[in-house]
This record gives C-alpha cells, structure tokens and sequence, in this order.
C-alpha cells in the first residue's frame, strides 16, 4: 500500500480519524506522518524517553550559564566545565562549591533543592565508631606507605587529623 | 578468576520464580539507593587505590550486616567479559558496571556483593549502588528489606549527606533519596490496542518514566517496559514509592481492559497470535533473541488469558534470562556465533517448552482452541 499523502514511499502508519460522527482513515508512511505530527506507539517506543532521561544530567549540566566559571573544587579540583561536559560531579564538595548553581539545576531537574526524605546520621557521633574508623585509617595509612603511595599517605593522614 | 554461578546465592535469579503478586504482568520489582563515602572523589574522577579503598570498605562493613553476612563478592575486574556480561544479562550488574560499553572496559575494582535477595554494587557511577529485587510487584517489600541494609551499612561506613541536599550523588539526577524504584511490566495488551503510546506520555506527565529491558538507554523488546521514578529529590522515600505503585496498580488495570478489549473484540485473532508464537518457539530451528523475546510475550498472553496451558510463568520467566547470547554459550560451554548461537537458543527453548507441555499439559498443543 502506498502512502496517501506523498503516494511515493510505503505506508507504515495507518491513522483512523473519528470526525463528526465519520471515521475516516488515513494510511501514511513514516516521513508524511512525522510531517503531520503524528506519534505512533511505536515511534514512541522507538526513542524511549529514556535516551532524553540519560542524557538529562548532561543537559542539564549544558543548561547551566556557559560564560560561568567559578574556582575549581577545593578537594578534588573538578570545575564547572567538568560538569558541564560529563554531567557527573568530582566529589560531595563539589555540591558546596558550586552551591547556588546546583540548588538552581536541582530545582529545575527535582521541583525542588530540599530534601526531605531520611535524615542521615553519621557515625562519627560515637565515639566508639570513631576509633574503629582511626584504626581503619591508620591501618590504610600504614599500607599505603609500605606501598611508597605517598600521596594517598598523606590524604590519609590529613583525615585522621581531623577525625583526631 | 571464574565466575562459578551455583556459588551465588539463588544463582542470583529467584525473582524469576513468578510467586510475586501480579506475577503474569509485572515480572519483577527493583529498588535502589545511591550512596556515596564521604572524602573520597565519586567513581569516574577516583583513582585506582581510591576505589580499592571503597571496595574494602564497603565489603568490610557488608560483612557486620544480616543481610550480606554471607554474600559473595564478585570482582567484575578480574572476570572475562563473557562472564561479565552473564552478570549484565541477569540484570545484577548495570552496563557501565561490567564495562561492556565500546568505551572504556571494565574499570578497576568494579565489584558486586550479592546475598539472597540484595546487592550492592561497588564503584559503579556511585560508591555503592544498594539494590533489591523481588518477583512480582513488590515495591514496598523491596524497598523495607533494602532500607535494613542502608541503615546497618550507614553505621559503619560514613556516606556523604548534606542537609538540604540529601544523599549526595556523581549525578545531580539522583540527588536527595538517591532512591529509583522500578517494575519490569508486559503490557501487550496496550501495545496491540495501541494505547501504549497515550499511556507512556501519561506516565512523563506524572513525573514516572519508562526504559526497556535492561534499563537506561536501552531499547523496548517483547513488550516489556521499565517503568519507574524520575525524580529523586523534594519528596520522601514513602512518597516515591507510593507514587509509583499508584500509578503502576492504574497501568496494570488498563493492561486488564486491554486484554479484556482484545479478547471481546477479536478472540480468534488472538488466539491464533499466541499459538503461532507458542508454535515458533516449540518447533523452530534457529530463533534471534529478538525474535525469541517477541514469542515469549506472544505466549505470556496467551497464558496470562488461559489460551496456553502447557507452559508455566516460571519457565517464560527463565527462557527469558537463558535464552539471552551469553547464558546461551555459558549453557554450550564455549564461544559461539552465527549461525551457532540461534540455533542453539532455538533448541534450548524446544526442550524447556517440550518438558512443560509433558508436565502441565499432557497432549501437546491442542488441535483447536475452543
């Protein structure tokens, strides 16, 4: 069957109209109908919007101010390009350091910036967590030099400073 | 190292027994968190012994919790990727996990801890991805069993939380609950009475999304969706989920209609479309997974509306996860290709349907319907 419409290529889609009492219907191939707009269970399931979910972050991330450049992470040293490029933050600092441009993509990917679901408690409150986690780090920082890996030893010893 | 599948728990399948509710239309239901260790950098800009760090951690503390006391440790980087993606095609490991995109390969110290009905993986785009997965539709089950291990894994290692924030996640997307629930639905009923498409825009407009078969990016086959949360930040773990299971308890009762409609309309259409399928699967010689995946819903219909009596949920459920090209030359115990491998699926397919219809139906196919 040939397309109504071009009568050139093949009709794919057939499009049955109720108006005014009358059904008329319509076989179309795929160009035609795309061209009067009409989207097929198929064509939607074709592109699923899922490749536009997968690629939100990254929109998302486009959709921040180009011209914008803010200091680099001061953990990780991520910039705001990165993210712009990537779509994946460099760190949990990240979130502070680009604070108010994340609180403005949050609210547009979200609705909203604010979390209200569970609210996390750290172990670090007791203490006796803390020690078990000193040792933790005490006994990656002993590998850690015995494997010469200085700079992990010295990231290592900065937190058991501050856990100190 | 070789990944042995008898040693994991339930061989990492016991969604696929259908004792769940709504089993014929929903085939499973996942829940998943996404955690982050606090002071480290997330997974993609992390080095090497960044993330053996993670690991220890994770399977250090994954050891002091009920539920992954036991559980074994899988290291995808030290699998062949043929075993890999065995771990893919039952749906325990995401795709970018077991580095089976074209870029990159698996990256080190990629790893998944599986128990009886948890997991979590391990370097994935996030330090920890906890996931549940359960037969049928049991959103909320899920969610109760994975929220125990979150709270016990919680104690031990120290995630990274801000107060307005939430969770925070490599991907803003994720952000708050880091909580995506899904179910696995085969909605043909919707897709022959061409409803599907109103249904699927209706679902974008309350905030649910749909993915195929093996989730982000990948394309619908045989009818089944991946139906779940879009957002994760602004509401509450109990909001999300009970958000989708009123919206999927609304899409499983259109799915009814349709079938209802279908069956009214044209009873002998779809009878002679489901015991087509259930005739292609038996009798052929040389089946594509697509072409497999198709028939199987064809016969889950037919099932599903007592047409078929001969085949069991359960074996659709495993024709569905064995018949894939990996498990296919797991099961040959060698490399295969064309024409070998569908060949091969084909035959595995007719012995599975020829022991169900010994067992359940007797006779064999039935000469006419009715």
């Amino acid at each position: 069957m040939q397309c109504d419409n071009c009568g050139e290529r093949p009709a794919a889609v057939h499009l049955t109209q109720i108006v005014k009492n009358s059904v008329t219907t319509l076989h179309l191939c795929e160009v035609c109908a795309a061209e009067k707009g009409v989207q097929t269970g198929a064509s939607i399931a074709k592109f699923p919007l899922s490749d536009f979910l997968a690629s939100m972050g990254k929109e998302a991330a486009g959709a921040l101010p180009s011209g914008v450049e803010s200091e680099p992470c001061g953990f990780c040293g991520a910039r705001l390009s990165d993210f712009r490029e990537t779509g994946r933050l460099g760190c949990p600092h990240c979130y502070a350091t680009f604070e108010t441009h994340l609180r403005d993509l949050l609210r547009r990917l979200h609705g909203s910036s604010q979390h209200v679901g569970e609210a996390y408690l750290p172990p670090d409150a007791g203490l006796a967590d803390r020690r078990r986690r000193l040792n933790e780090l005490r006994d990656q920082l002993r590998r850690a030099v015995e494997a010469e890996n200085f700079e992990l030893a010295a990231e290592l010893r900065d937190r058991i400073r501050i856990l100190e | 190292m070789t990944l042995d599948l008898s040693l994991l728990p339930d061989g990492g399948i016991g969604w696929a027994d259908a004792s769940g509710p709504e089993g014929q239309i929903v085939l499973s239901s996942r829940v998943r968190l996404a955690r982050n260790l606090q002071g480290l950098p997330f997974t993609v800009r992390a080095r090497d012994d960044h993330r053996e760090a993670v690991l220890e951690q994770v399977v250090k503390a994954g050891r002091s919790t009920r539920h992954l006391a036991d559980a074994a440790v899988v290291r995808l980087d030290r699998l062949e990727r043929s075993e890999r993606q065995l771990l893919y095609e039952r749906h325990l490991v995401s795709r970018e996990l077991a580095g089976l995109d074209a870029a990159g390969g698996v990256r080190p110290a990629s790893a998944l801890l599986l128990g009886e009905t948890l997991g979590v993986m391990v370097n994935e785009e996030d330090h920890l991805r906890l996931q549940s997965l359960r037969s049928g539709f049991a959103v909320s089950e899920a969610y109760a069993e994975l929220d125990q291990l979150d709270s016990e894994l919680g104690r031990q290692l120290c995630f990274a939380f801000h107060p307005e924030f939430g969770y925070l996640t490599a991907c803003p997307t994720n952000a708050g609950t880091g909580l995506r629930a899904s179910v696995l639905i085969h909605l043909p009923g919707l897709v022959l009475t061409k409803e599907i498409g109103k249904v699927l825009q209706g679902l974008s407009q309350v905030g649910l999304t749909f993915r195929g078969l093996y989730g982000e990016g990948s394309e619908v086959v045989g009818n089944f969706f991946q139906l779940s949360n879009q957002t994760t930040l602004g509401k509450s773990e109990e909001e999300l989920l009970d958000h989708l299971v009123r919206i999927v308890r609304q899409v499983i009762e259109y799915e009814r209609l349709a079938r209802e409609k279908l069956l009214s309309d044209a009873p002998n259409v779809v009878e002679d479309k489901v015991w087509r399928a259930y005739g292609l699967l038996r009798y052929a010689r040389s089946l594509s997974f697509e072409e497999t995946m198709n028939l199987l819903s064809g016969v889950r219909l037919g099932v599903a509306l007592n047409l078929i009596n001969e085949v069991g949920v359960y074996t659709l459920n495993k024709l569905m996860i064995f018949t894939q090209p990996a498990h296919v030359a797991h099961l040959s115990g060698r490399q295969l290709s064309d024409p070998e491998l569908p060949m091969l699926r084909a035959e595995y397919v007719r012995r599975l349907l020829e022991e169900d219809a010994r067992r359940l139906g007797g006779e064999g196919p039935r000469a006419t319907g009715k």
